[in-house]
C-alpha cells in the first residue's frame, strides 16, 4: 500500500516532466527534464525487483545520455556565437 | 489545422489501442515455462548466482553479441560522421578550477577500480559488464572534463576494443569445440557455487563485454569532445 | 481494488509515457526535441517490459540467503524480461548518440535546427 502511493507521486513527477521535456522552449530544460524521467525510472525498478537494471538505467539512462545530449547542445551554441 | 486534426485522431486510436492492452493485462501469478525452465536449472547448469547474468551471457548470449556489434557500428560510424579538420584534445583557455583538479586526481582511480569490480563480479551481484562498462566511461568523462595528468591514448582504446571483440568471438567458438555449443560457459572448471572464481567461463566473458562496452562508449564520447574545440 | 497495486501503476505509467513521446515525435518541430522524445518512448518501453515481468511479493531473480538454488521457481520474478532490457538499454544510448550527430550534421549543413526548412529532401 506504501509502496503504491510512492510510486503514484513518482509517476505523476515523471508525466510533468514528460510534458516539460516535449514543450518547454528551453533545450536544456528539456534535456534534464528527459534525465529526471530514466532518473524516477529507475527508482520505480528497484520496487519492481529488477537491481540489475534500476543501476544500469541511473547511469547509462540519466548520465551518459544527459552528457552526449549537453556535447551536441554546447557545440550548436558555439556555431551560433561564431555566425 | 487539418494537420493538428490527424494528429490527435492518430494518437486518440493509439491511446485505444493501448487501453485495450492494459485492460486485457492481469498480473501473473507464476512463471510461464521459459523462465521456470531458468529458474530451475540455470544455477545448476551454469553455475551463476545472478540469473539475469546466466541468461544475457549463455542462454541468450547471442543477442549479447548481435547487441556488442550493434554498438561498434553505432561508434564507427559517429567517428566517420565527425571526422572533419584536425582532431585536437580540448584544452581550455583558463585553467580550471582547483576543485575539479585535485578531485579527479582522487576520484579517477577509485572510478576505474569500481567499474572493473562491476563487472568481475557480474555473476553474483547486480551490475555486470553492461553497467561496468558505462562506469569506466563515466571515468573518461571526469578525465576529459578535468584535463589533468596524461593524455589518453587512443592506441590503447583501440587495442582494448578489438581485442575484447575478438575475445569474446574466440570464447564462443570455443564453446562449439569443447563444451555443448557456441557461448558455452563449461569450458572452464564451474567451481564452487557464489565464490568470486566460480560459473565457468561467466565472469572472463563479462569481463570482455565489460571493456568493450567501456571502449565503445568512451570513443564516442571523445569523439564527441574533439568536436568542441575546433573553430567554425 | 485490483488496479492499486505497484505492476498495474507502473505500466500505465509507462503506456503514458509512451503517449507522449509519440505525440513529441510526431508533432514537433525541432530536431532535438524530437531526439528527446525518442528518449523519453525508450524509458517508457523499459518500463513497460519490466512491469510485464513482475510478479507480486516475489524478489529478485539472485539467489543468496533469501532465495536457495531449489526453490527459485517459487520465489523470484520474471528474469528474462529484465536480461532483456538489459541490453535494450544499452543500444538504446547508442542510438541516441548517433540520431545526435546526424542533428549535428545536419545543423552544420543547413544552420538550422527547425526540420521544415531542410531544403535537401523536398522536390
Amino acid at each position: 500500500m506504501m509502496y503504491s502511493l510512492i510510486i503514484i507521486v513518482m509517476s505523476l513527477i515523471m508525466l510533468v516532466m514528460a510534458f516539460m521535456a516535449i514543450h518547454h522552449k528551453n533545450l536544456q530544460v528539456a534535456v534534464i527534464a528527459s534525465g529526471i524521467i530514466s532518473l524516477f525510472a529507475s527508482v520505480i525498478y528497484i520496487f519492481l525487483a529488477a537491481p540489475d537494471v534500476a543501476i544500469t538505467e541511473a547511469s547509462i539512462g540519466s548520465a551518459l545520455t544527459v552528457v552526449i545530449f549537453f556535447y551536441v547542445l554546447n557545440k550548436i551554441r558555439q556555431s551560433d556565437d561564431t555566425k | 489545422m487539418i494537420r493538428n486534426s490527424i494528429l490527435i485522431l492518430l494518437i486518440a486510436g493509439m491511446a485505444w489501442i493501448l487501453f485495450q492492452e492494459f485492460s486485457a493485462y492481469h498480473g501473473a501469478d507464476k512463471l510461464n515455462s521459459i523462465s521456470e525452465y531458468y529458474a530451475k536449472n540455470a544455477p545448476t547448469e551454469t553455475g551463476a548466482a545472478n540469473l539475469v547474468t546466466a541468461i544475457v551471457v549463455t542462454y541468450r548470449g547471442f543477442d549479447t553479441l548481435g547487441e556488442v556489434t550493434i554498438l561498434f557500428l553505432t561508434a564507427a560510424i559517429i567517428g566517420f560522421m565527425i571526422s572533419t579538420g584536425k582532431k585536437t584534445d580540448r584544452k581550455p583557455e583558463q585553467s580550471n578550477s582547483e576543485l575539479l583538479e585535485t578531485a579527479s586526481n582522487v576520484l579517477l582511480p577509485i572510478l576505474i577500480l569500481v567499474g572493473v569490480y562491476i563487472f568481475i563480479n557480474g555473476h553474483l551481484t547486480p551490475g555486470g559488464g553492461f553497467l561496468g562498462g558505462a562506469v569506466l566511461a563515466s571515468a573518461i568523462i571526469l578525465w576529459l572534463m578535468s584535463a589533468t595528468g596524461p593524455k589518453i591514448s587512443h592506441a590503447l582504446l583501440e587495442v582494448t576494443e578489438a581485442f575484447s571483440g575478438f575475445g569474446f568471438v574466440i570464447l564462443g567458438v570455443l564453446g562449439i569445440v569443447l563444451a555443448g555449443g557456441f557461448l558455452d560457459n563449461k569450458i572452464l572448471h564451474l567451481g564452487t557455487f557464489g565464490t568470486l572464481l566460480s560459473a565457468g567461463a561467466i565472469p572472463v566473458i563479462y569481463s570482455l563485454i565489460g571493456l568493450k562496452v567501456g571502449a565503445e562508449l568512451s570513443k564516442i564520447i571523445i569523439v564527441l569532445n574533439q568536436t568542441q574545440g575546433e573553430e567554425k | 481494488m485490483k488496479y492499486f497495486n505497484i505492476e498495474y501503476i507502473s505500466m500505465a505509467t509507462g503506456l503514458f509515457l509512451f503517449l507522449v513521446g509519440l505525440w513529441g515525435i510526431i508533432s514537433q518541430k525541432n530536431i532535438i526535441k524530437i531526439i528527446i522524445s525518442f528518449s523519453v518512448l525508450d524509458t517508457s518501453i523499459h518500463l513497460i517490459l519490466v512491469s510485464i515481468g513482475y510478479i507480486r511479493n516475489k524478489t529478485a531473480p539472485i539467489i543468496d540467503g533469501v532465495v536457495s538454488k531449489t526453490d527459485a521457481a517459487t520465489k523470484i520474478v520474471d528474469p528474462l524480461p529484465q536480461a532483456l532490457v538489459l541490453t535494450a538499454i544499452v543500444i538504446g544510448v547508442g542510438v541516441t548518440a548517433l540520431m545526435l550527430t546526424y542533428a549535428l550534421r545536419m545543423y552544420s549543413e543547413n544552420k538550422t535546427l527547425e526540420i521544415n526548412k531542410y531544403k535537401s529532401l523536398k522536390w
